[in-house]
């Protein structure tokens, strides 16, 4: 188990730094001059060599990759070439919290929608609650997060007015300020997930259903909702974690865009306006912590499974 | 396959007096009569038989647009924001264009970034995994190694990355699509190898004197199809959905091609005003994506292919 613990940490870190140095090497292979987007003129010879010299670009691109390297490991990414120049180290610390905040929210509006309804399906199986169920499951996964966001918008921000349409505000700043404000969004993101879950507890709670240890639990004279409930519905649930590494993914990739929709400067408003603007220093630096949250979150959640199903072992 | 396999051992020669496999012995055929049975699920299945309308009017409107509309879909007029009336089905726009002719125009756009991404992506993956399954070793390894890095991330998250590096514009989009698929087709290509390579027929083409480039191509490849085929059906739909993302964002195609995804992002600062400029792109979308899975859960099923599990 711990050599497995410790097979997975190294693996992780070694994906991490083959992302960077992916992405240092190819932002800098493809056309597209950083110092071409940061000089008004940039015809001038003796202020590119000027600009290039002050950011190091004149060195060799080893050892640019070496220094890069030494200062990344140190948390340093640079600064933004852009408007007031803060550090991306800044801007990242800034964000992260945006969109953890954002992906948790959306996890557990998705569980609330779909154990229930992945629940009754199951139960009344091929009844029309199951069919709406179903019916759901495909819509979700076939709308667009940002689509379904800018309808929520006009639904609920813009004619009921029951809550913001955009931004963002701490969790310091009180719960229902820092709530409302991610409510439509991570409504937003939660939609295709919840969808995949209610499927997946449909089809694995009418496994377990078939199984002989619940037609033992029946015949024993046990009530239905005991059966569903503390039998049934434990096991089906270990299918659903497995999956959980699909959640982060979905979750993430949800909240890079659904949060340009709202306007919430998380990483993946972070990221776009970076692409959008040519700030090198900033993709770098959002690219690599979007990267940093997938690989430890799939770290984090395989190293779970053994803890949540025993029956899995290690090698 | 057998009898000859048990001449080969007894002529004099072995393997060797017979001629190179020349095509003319039986290939194992792809999955017999696999287009009359999805006709006859089409016909059972009432949500593929929806998925195949829908897309037949689609494809249809795709090409026939210029015919099917008096309008230019870059044509601005007076008549900004329109709602839906008899001159504008699905109203105008805040330049004054017709929404229904940009849509339409924007379905070939949508539909070809769609499919043409996926075969790349499907060409790329097949032939690494096919490489990589059929080879094993230091192949296999160098290949996996990359595949497994891509496959850490969500295809629409490798596809930002890409459009990073690479600029944005159509040809860049289609490119960086295409790339974030490799993995998944690798992967079930692969998988698909290892088993079909311990195969009798294969060590029969082998003891044959069949070429590795032929056994892959002739013997292997066709073996793989059923499962690639359903994970090309879907992949065309996260596809779809990807390129919606990415020119909603600004990471697309340029402005003056219509997609689904760019004219919803060109909408939205108007939506609040004119619902139908929000509504039916979206709906275009949404009727798509969801009559590809349906057509794809049809075809898993008449195939037969388990569940591929894979992030969209």
């Amino acid at each position: 188990m711990t050599s497995y613990i410790l097979r997975r940490v190294l693996g992780a870190i070694v994906v991490m730094w083959a992302v960077a140095t992916l992405v240092f090497f190819m932002l800098r292979a493809v056309p597209g001059d950083p110092i071409a987007a940061m000089l008004f003129d940039a015809g001038d010879a003796a202020a590119v060599d000027a600009l290039k010299a002050r950011l190091g670009l004149d060195q060799s691109i080893v050892v640019q990759y070496f220094k890069w390297f030494w200062l990344t490991l140190q948390g340093d990414f640079g600064n933004s070439i852009y408007g007031s120049r803060i550090a991306v180290s800044r801007i990242i610390v800034e964000a992260l919290p945006r969109t953890l905040s954002l992906a948790l929210l959306a996890f557990v509006i998705a569980m609330v929608i779909a154990v229930p309804a992945g629940l009754i399906s199951a139960v009344r199986r091929n009844s029309a609650l199951d069919n709406g169920v179903t019916l759901f499951a495909f819509l979700g996964l076939a709308m667009p997060d940002f689509w379904l966001g800018i309808m929520l918008i006009i639904v609920f921000a813009a004619n009921l007015q029951w809550l913001p349409a955009i931004g963002y505000e701490p969790l310091s700043k009180g719960l229902w300020p820092w709530l409302s404000h991610l409510i439509l969004p991570a409504i937003a993101i939660g939609t295709p997930f919840a969808a995949i879950i209610a499927r997946m507890i449909r089809s694995s709670m009418l496994e377990v259903m078939r199984t002989d240890y619940i037609t033992v639990a029946r015949s024993k004279g046990l009530k239905g909702n005991t059966i569903l409930l503390r039998h049934a519905f434990p096991n089906a649930l270990i299918p659903v974690v497995t999956v959980m590494g699909i959640a982060v993914a979905l979750l993430m990739s949800g909240a890079v865009v659904v949060e340009n929709v709202f306007a919430i400067k998380g990483l993946g408003r972070v990221l776009i306006e970076g692409i959008l603007n040519r700030d090198y220093p900033v993709v770098q630096g959002a690219i690599l912590a979007v990267s940093a949250i997938f690989v430890f979150a799939n770290l984090a959640v395989d190293l779970l499974y053994g803890v949540i199903d025993p029956r899995i072992r290690y090698d | 396959m057998a009898i000859r396999d048990d001449i080969a051992d007894t002529v004099p020669g072995g393997a060797d007096a017979f001629p190179p496999a020349d095509g003319t012995e039986p290939l194992p055929p792809p999955a017999p009569g696999a287009l009359r049975r999805f006709g006859h699920t089409l016909r059972r299945d009432r949500k593929a038989m929806f998925g195949a309308i829908v897309l037949g009017l689609l494809v249809i409107g795709a090409v026939f647009a210029p015919w099917l509309t008096p309008h230019d879909p870059n044509a601005m007029d007076y008549l900004f924001m329109e709602p839906p009336s008899l001159t504008h089905p699905l109203g105008t726009d805040d330049l004054g264009r017709d929404l229904l002719t940009r849509l339409l125009y924007g379905t070939r756009v949508s539909l070809f970034i769609g499919i043409s991404t996926v075969a790349i992506g499907m060409v790329i993956g097949v032939v690494l995994g096919l490489l990589a399954g059929y080879h094993g070793r230091w192949i296999d390894t160098i290949i996996m190694r990359y595949v497994d890095l891509q496959w850490a991330f969500p295809n629409f998250i490798i596809a930002v990355y890409l459009v990073a590096v690479f600029g944005t514009g159509l040809t860049n989009v289609i490119i960086a699509i295409s790339l974030a698929y490799i993995d998944d087709f690798a992967r079930v290509a692969r998988s698909m190898v290892l088993t079909i390579k311990e195969e009798q027929y294969v060590a029969a083409a082998r003891v044959l004197g069949a070429s590795d480039t032929r056994i892959m191509w002739r013997h292997i490849l066709p073996n793989t199809s059923a499962p690639i085929i359903v994970q090309a059906t879907v992949s065309v739909s996260y596809a779809i959905l990807a390129e919606a993302g990415l020119s909603f964002l600004g990471l697309g195609v340029e402005s003056d091609t219509p997609t689904w995804g760019l004219i919803l992002s060109d909408a939205r600062s108007f939506i609040s005003r004119a619902w139908w400029l929000g509504i039916f792109p979206g709906l275009f979308i949404v009727m798509t994506v969801l009559s590809i899975n349906f057509l794809g859960d049809a075809l898993r099923d008449t195939l037969d292919v388990r569940e591929v599990d894979g992030a969209p």
